[in-house]
């Protein structure tokens, strides 16, 4: 039985849905085809820094869909959950080479930041990079992989971009970015497993009674196997250990990010965000800002993600700031 | 191949290399489904793919050369963790081996020690850490003998021994480092694969 997606190939999945943005979105990108590069359409913009990202693909809108006038210059599509290669970042950062150098926006997997240092070593203009590890739920390490880049990617991409468009130079954007990073925390889970088109079946195996506690945005098994929880048991899970780890205290100002890993439709989202919005006022927390919606997905996956960033005035204001992208756009 | 191993030889087992990889596609995808994301068959079916279509498409005329071919390919068509380390191991090897005409077996041995070097430098792994060093460690350890085939087959025996002796290890590098306790249980796919590329080389020298 070949697998129940709206495709034609599974080894063409991302070749064949560029052509569509490319088609969906002149006005905003340029598709590159081969190496694969999403870029913005006005680029280079001359004496901006230029930020680019990128990651394996079905994390959509991430990171195409954030191209586009204060955040992203250009993002790398990999193949289904697997990082992009130091070609198609090469051919980003020289397409978008505005004179000012690149930030380069890596989520802390080692394929990502091996294919990114490659692709470091291969350019001439000044690259810097960001490495994000915002998920909670992998225990940091000095001895592993250390934690993984989720929700607060989406957040640093566009307080990076505001940087950026703004004028800074890089090692100010970069610092910036440093700050969203010291800042930011994130926790994910799992109803149900996605399946990759060239796989087939389900990435993990997850009884109707059970969720997946501490997931990623890959299929790759969470941390906990715990009995399905009501919304305020889920919200609570997920909410705590961000709140500790930080950790989060009375008198904090934060931006709240309510994420869909995709199939979770936006009824439950927003229910499962007015959860944690009265959860955090309880605490002492004000929230300044929000997100809601499917903005980091793993592909057909049920279940969310919440991501707090601590702000400040200048880290709000940089998220106010004006952005034209597929998937955000304010201030215009 | 009693004697050296020329660029012709070398490609020859590349493209047997590149088959076993093909084989094996749905097993390496089902080791990394289980304490990682499902990808690696994928990655590297993909990989030695085009390996073959790039190995087509121009002439090389030393070992070297053909491992260039090999680590450049790799590096721009697999991604993930995979791609860097193996082109990296690949790029290492070929360096190793410049301007030799004909491979020796010490010449092969040595390759594999850069090999490893190069996947050492870029992952910082250790032997224990649950990754394709568990198998290239004890490969480069085992690699000595009169003629390439010992060699090889020394090594790809040494190498799926230490494939398999991954499976109760905790992982502490890559994406099943996220799983903890979790990991224990399974093999690497990554050893496996070193494993199962050193054994389609061993087979190759022998015929
Ligand atoms: N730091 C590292 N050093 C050496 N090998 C590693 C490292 N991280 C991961 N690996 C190897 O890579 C394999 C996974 O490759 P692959 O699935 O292609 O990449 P990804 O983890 O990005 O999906 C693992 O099984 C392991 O053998
Ligand atoms: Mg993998």
């Amino acid at each position: 039985m070949p697998v129940k997606k709206i495709i034609n190939d599974p080894s063409t999945v991302v070749a064949d849905a560029l052509r569509g943005v490319e088609a969906a979105h002149p006005d905003l990108l340029t598709v590159v085809h081969d190496p694969a590069v999403i870029v913005r359409a006005d680029a280079p913009v001359q004496g901006k820094v230029a930020i680019i990202s990128g990651g394996g693909s079905g994390h959509e809108p991430m990171h195409g869909g954030l191209v586009g006038l204060g955040m992203l210059d250009a993002a790398c599509p990999g193949a289904v959950f697997t990082s992009p290669t130091p070609d198609q970042v090469q051919a980003a950062v020289e397409r978008t080479d505005g004179g000012a150098g690149a930030l380069l926006v890596v989520k802390n997997y080692t394929g990502d930041v091996l294919n990114f240092e490659t692709a470091g070593e291969l350019v001439d203009t000044e690259v810097r990079t960001i490495v994000i590890d915002d998920d909670v739920a992998v225990k940091d390490s000095l001895y592993t992989a250390g934690r993984r880049g989720v929700g607060g990617t989406v957040l640093l991409e566009k307080i990076a971009g505001a940087a950026a468009e703004r004028g800074d130079d890089l090692d100010a954007v970069h610092a910036i970015a440093s700050r969203v990073v010291a800042n930011v925390r994130s926790m994910g889970l799992a109803l149900t497993a996605p399946t990759v088109p060239h796989v087939g079946e389900p990435s993990f195996d997850l009884p109707e009674e059970e969720m997946e506690v501490g997931i990623g945005i890959h299929g790759e098994p969470g941390r906990a196997r715990v009995p399905m929880e009501n919304a305020d048991g889920i919200v609570a899970r997920l909410l705590e250990p961000i709140l500790s780890d930080l950790p989060f205290t009375d008198g904090d100002r934060v931006l709240l990010f309510t994420n869909s890993m995709g199939a979770t439709p936006l009824l439950e989202l927003y229910l499962a965000h007015g959860i944690a919005e009265r959860l955090l006022a309880e605490r002492g927390i004000t929230v300044e800002r929000r997100l809601v919606g499917p903005y980091v997905t793993s592909l057909e996956m049920q279940g969310m993600s919440l991501t707090l960033l601590k702000l400040d005035d200048e880290l709000r204001d940089l998220w106010d700031a004006p952005v034209r992208t597929v998937a955000l756009r304010w201030g215009l | 191949m009693t004697v050296g191993c020329t660029a012709a030889d070398l490609v020859t087992a590349i493209r047997a290399a590149a088959a076993t990889v093909a084989e094996h596609r749905v097993e390496l995808i089902q080791l990394d489904r289980a304490i990682g994301d499902g990808d690696h068959g994928e990655n590297l079916d993909r990989g030695f793919k085009a390996v073959l279509a790039a190995l087509g498409q121009s002439t090389v005329d030393d070992p070297s050369a053909v491992l260039k071919l090999v680590a450049t390919t790799l590096i721009s068509k697999v991604g993930g963790a995979a791609g860097p380390l193996y082109g990296t191991a690949f790029l290492r090897a070929s360096t190793a081996v410049k301007d030799r005409a004909e491979l020796t077996a010490a010449d092969v041995a040595e390759a594999l020690t850069a090999a490893l070097g190069g996947v050492v430098a870029r992952g910082k792994a250790e032997p224990g850490d649950k990754t394709m060093v568990d198998a290239l460690t004890p490969a480069v350890q085992a690699a000595t003998g009169e003629s390439i085939t010992e060699v090889l087959t020394a090594a790809a025996e040494a190498a799926q021994a230490g494939a398999d002796a991954t499976v109760p290890l905790v992982a502490r590098k890559g994406r099943a480092s996220y799983l903890g306790e979790r990991s224990a249980g399974h093999m690497d796919p990554g050893a496996r694969s070193t494993a199962l590329l050193l054994r389609a080389f061993a087979e190759a020298a022998a015929r």
